[in-house]
């Protein structure tokens, strides 16, 4: 499964942007995202991979979060 | 109906004192009740089928330490499989240890600092992605008048009670653009076990400093808390009542 595409497509979807516009270095402070959105959004992810993944730690950038979801699903 | 119907209340400390108070006026209201104490397994147990039995609700009891962040986690957690989520969450448990700063001890501070107020952390972080998820959510703070206030010998206590209301403003917040309220409650002197071993002149004291010259009861908290749970208190956040018969006005 390609997390950072799923990751991509849903803040894309959440910010109004186009995915193309987002890459993994692209942060979250640079979308107008606070940490509780980003929280937020993890949580529309669960439901999507049907998993929980419980965001504890503050994450700065879409790679940051890629890599902490993948960490949850090894 | 109740105010309170199908909603689930959690409440600490709540085998008794105040908190069974609130805890038995939530379930009046119409709330499932599930009250954490550190009590022995039969008092709680008891005190929850006494809820249950006189208003009808569920009414659970978990024994659990609320200052130990991952007991409880992992208690929080396993009840909101169980119920399908927390609606309200009442901080309540509180302890005293009362001595001058000179004569206070480091485990005096320590112990009061976190059954008072991390014990607050734990259970609002315990509850906070629930409440996120559901876009909704109560927690009402027990805090004391001695938090507003200061009072001689009871500097761990005081310190503690004036930072739950600094943790309930900031949580109130936090929260606030997610359907989230957090208030606190400020007793004065309540007629409970706690008011009841203090030593007795220092209570004699305390009560001639009351504008109504008596106690007040564990019930006249609980009403506070059920206005502050029930779809009246909508618009407030951020606010601490104090219900003292005018000692901190
Ligand atoms: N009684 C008063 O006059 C008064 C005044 C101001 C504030 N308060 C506050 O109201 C709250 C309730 O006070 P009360 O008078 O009912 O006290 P209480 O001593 O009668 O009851 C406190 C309950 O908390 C439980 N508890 C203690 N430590 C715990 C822990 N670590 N984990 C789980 N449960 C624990 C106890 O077992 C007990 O059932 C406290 O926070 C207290 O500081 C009371």
């Amino acid at each position: 499964m390609d997390i950072a595409a799923k990751v991509i497509a849903v803040l894309a979807d959440h910010t109004g942007r186009d995915a193309s516009e987002l890459s993994l270095d692209t942060t979250f402070e640079s979308l107008g995202i606070d940490s509780l959105e980003t929280v937020e959004m993890v949580m529309e992810l669960e439901e999507e991979l049907d998993t929980e993944l419980e965001l504890d730690q503050k994450v700065a950038t879409i790679g940051e979060l890629v890599k902490f979801i993948e960490s949850k699903l090894d | 109906m109740g105010k309170l119907e199908n909603k689930n209340a959690l409440i600490t400390g709540a085998a008794r004192g105040i908190g069974y108070a609130i805890a038995q006026r939530l379930a009046q209201e119409g709330a499932n009740v599930v009250i954490f104490d550190l009590c022995p397994e039969e008092a709680g147990d008891e005190a929850a089928k006494a809820i249950a039995e006189q208003c009808g609700v569920m009414a659970l009891f978990r024994r659990v330490d609320v200052s130990n962040y991952e007991a409880v986690q992992i208690a929080v957690k396993a009840l909101s499989k169980e119920l399908g989520g927390i609606d309200i969450l009442v901080n309540n448990a509180g302890i005293t240890r009362d001595k001058v700063l000179l004569a206070m001890s480091e485990q005096d501070w320590d112990l009061v600092l976190d059954i008072n107020l991390k014990s607050m952390f734990n259970t609002i972080k315990a509850c906070y992605r629930g409440f996120m998820k559901k876009k909704a959510g109560r927690v009402i703070n027990i805090s004391s008048v001695s938090g507003l206030m200061g009072n001689a010998a009871q500097a761990n206590y005081s310190a503690s009670k004036g930072g739950v209301v600094a943790l309930t403003k900031t949580v109130a917040r936090e929260l606030a653009t997610r359907g989230v309220t957090c208030n606190a409650v400020a007793p004065g002197a309540i007629e409970t076990p706690m008011t009841a071993s203090m030593d007795q002149d220092a209570l004699k004291a305390l009560i001639a400093t009351v504008p109504m010259g008596h106690m007040g009861k564990a019930e006249d908290i609980a009403a506070c808390v059920a206005f502050l749970a029930s779809d009246d208190a909508k618009y407030i956040t951020g606010e601490v009542i104090r219900v003292d018969g005018g000692i901190a006005m």
